[in-house]
């Protein structure tokens, strides 16, 4: 088990009576450390998720534009993608130190491949589900192949690829809090640490409350992002 | 690509697919006059719709060719011979994700040109379809089946193309509001004299929509191309005549109206009921039944009396 170092102090072992009580949630904690625990955390917390999902997309996006042409190759992209997400992450990461180290490169390989299952899988199935006879008229109109996709089958597959992608974000902010098992970073790591000493409840509410109005907050935004790429689905005939 | 009508030719057009003996379309030849409405009609599996994919090679041909204006549609770039084209299908295909006026401006943005004139051009094709101005800020999902056919005759008359291809277009529609589209579509054609191929599965529909009407058959072999009248009239064969029904002589007498007939002097109808000259012979018909009445008086459309009909006189 890769571990990562951590103060000798437990975190508790000083400060309000609340704290050296271990307290269920001691608000002056939480003021004394958000500027050195929590905002850090939460900040590279915020960037391990992003980095992770835009990659997952890039990576998802072009093996969804070879699963759709290449028909062949769709169910063993897809297969290869479920085999990726039932691994369990702390195997995972076991499996890639040897090769990638204790770096944020082992982290992100092990987000990315979690995100690829719902995001090609959405993906192929939005662009598939375009009604053909909605291409059909793009192409007798004269658009060429590029331009059907970009401004045709891509517009009408984005309510599914959005919900693959609030569906890969929330998800892989939950599953970042476990990168603390190889590098200091993110919202796992004060839980991580507050763990091993001796359960220090505070931090764990604290972080855990922060990963789970991260992940709220990002489904929020991406909903409303989602609304605005798409106000054609809003309207309906009112006969 | 010119704006006026073309003239259309398939040369001995054949679609063969892999595997199939059987052609989808067999040395289809024939020639569509610039300004007219050719309809292709016939059994399914006659290859009618894959005979008018052809022409925007949205089929390619196996052999033979397909002129427009003398020029073959191979030697056109395939993207600019498709935007010189309209097309309008059945399921209509407009873009869910675009409003009614991107959806028509869609050939003119393709063709690059100024918003101001696309702007100007969309108000003007929705007023052209009998649509309001306000409709063009609406999704497709908020019109009824014959509004968006409608939207998408105008998007495929949008740049003023000289050929259209319509492919069953009011063959999802319901049947009274697919009669008015039919009769606005010819008003609208009588302005616009645009060479158009038509599809349809409806030997009614062609005879009222066709100039000319084209009868494929199994095996996409063409079996008649004539006006409606002759084709009713003189069907080439057993096969033509079974197709366009055994009520033929009755379809042909609504190909005429009573003001083409020479009329009987007024007086011959003292007290008869009375009929619009502009009546098809067939409707004509039908009064002279439901009056129970030998004569009929007809007249002009400002009432004053044209002549006289009898009965007999539809009968030869």
């Amino acid at each position: 088990m890769i571990v990562a170092a951590g103060p000798v102090i437990p975190n508790f072992g000083r400060g309000s009576p609340c704290e050296v009580n271990n307290g269920t949630f001691c608000t002056d904690w939480v003021r004394a450390h958000w500027s050195d625990t929590l905002q850090p955390a939460l900040v590279q917390h915020i960037e391990l998720a992003l980095i992770a999902v835009a990659i997952g997309f890039a990576i998802a996006f072009l093996l969804a534009l070879v699963g759709l042409r290449v028909r062949v190759l769709d169910a063993p992209i897809g297969y290869w993608a479920d085999f990726l997400y039932t691994i369990p992450s702390l195997a995972l990461f076991q499996l890639l130190v040897p090769i990638t180290g204790i770096t944020v490169l082992t982290v992100e390989i092990a987000l990315v491949s979690y995100t690829l299952l719902v995001l090609y899988r959405n993906m192929v199935e939005g662009l598939r589900a375009v009604p053909a006879e909605v291409i059909e008229s793009a192409r007798g109109a004269g658009f060429t192949r590029t331009q059907t996709f970009l401004r045709v089958e891509l517009p009408l597959a984005t309510p599914a690829i959005m919900a693959g992608v609030r569906i890969a974000t929330v998800s892989t902010i939950s599953i970042a809090t476990v990168a603390a098992f190889v590098i200091p970073k993110g919202l796992g790591y004060p839980l991580f640490i507050a763990l091993r000493e001796d359960v220090f409840k505070t931090e764990i509410f604290a972080a855990g409350a922060l990963a789970v109005a991260l992940a709220l907050t990002a489904d929020a935004l991406l909903h409303l992002l989602e609304r605005a790429l798409t106000p054609w689905t809003r309207r309906v005939r009112h006969a | 690509m010119a704006t006026q009508a073309a003239e259309l030719v398939f040369d001995e057009a054949t679609k063969l697919y892999e595997g199939r003996e059987e052609a989808a379309v067999d040395r289809l030849s024939l020639a569509v006059p610039a300004g007219d409405i050719c309809v292709l009609v016939g059994p399914s599996g006659g290859g009618k719709t894959t005979a008018l994919k052809l022409v925007n090679r949205l089929i390619t041909l196996t052999s033979g060719d397909i002129r427009i204006d003398g020029t073959s549609i191979m030697e056109h770039d395939l993207t600019e011979l498709r935007r010189g084209i309209g097309y309008v299908i059945q399921q209509v295909g407009l873009f869910p994700h675009m409003t009614v006026g991107a959806n028509i401006g869609t050939v003119p943005r393709l063709l690059g040109w100024p918003k101001q004139r696309i702007a100007l051009r969309t108000e003007e094709l929705l007023e052209l379809v009998g649509l309001e101005p306000e409709d063009a800020k609406r999704y497709p999902a908020e019109l009824s089946g014959g509004q968006r056919q409608r939207v998408g005759l105008a998007r495929a008359l949008a740049a003023n193309p000289p050929l259209m291809l319509m492919d069953e277009p009011f063959g999802a529609i319901d049947p009274i509001v697919r009669m008015r589209l039919q009769d606005e579509f010819l008003r609208l054609q009588h302005e616009l004299r645009k060479t158009v191929v038509f599809v349809t599965h409806d030997i009614d529909e062609a005879i009222k929509i066709g100039d000319r009407i084209a009868i494929l058959r199994e095996g996409g072999r063409l079996a008649q191309y004539d006006t409606p009248a002759a084709i009713l009239e003189h069907p080439a064969d057993e096969f033509v005549a079974q197709f366009v029904g055994g009520d033929r002589a009755l379809k042909a007498l609504a190909l005429h109206r009573l003001s083409e007939l020479e009329l009987r002097p007024v007086a011959e109808a003292d007290g008869a009921p009375r009929v619009r000259e502009d009546t098809t012979l067939r409707d004509a018909l039908a009064r002279f039944v439901s009056e129970k009445s030998e004569v009929l008086l007809v007249v002009r459309a400002d009432g004053t009396p044209a002549g006289a009909v009898a009965r007999e006189d539809l009968l030869r």
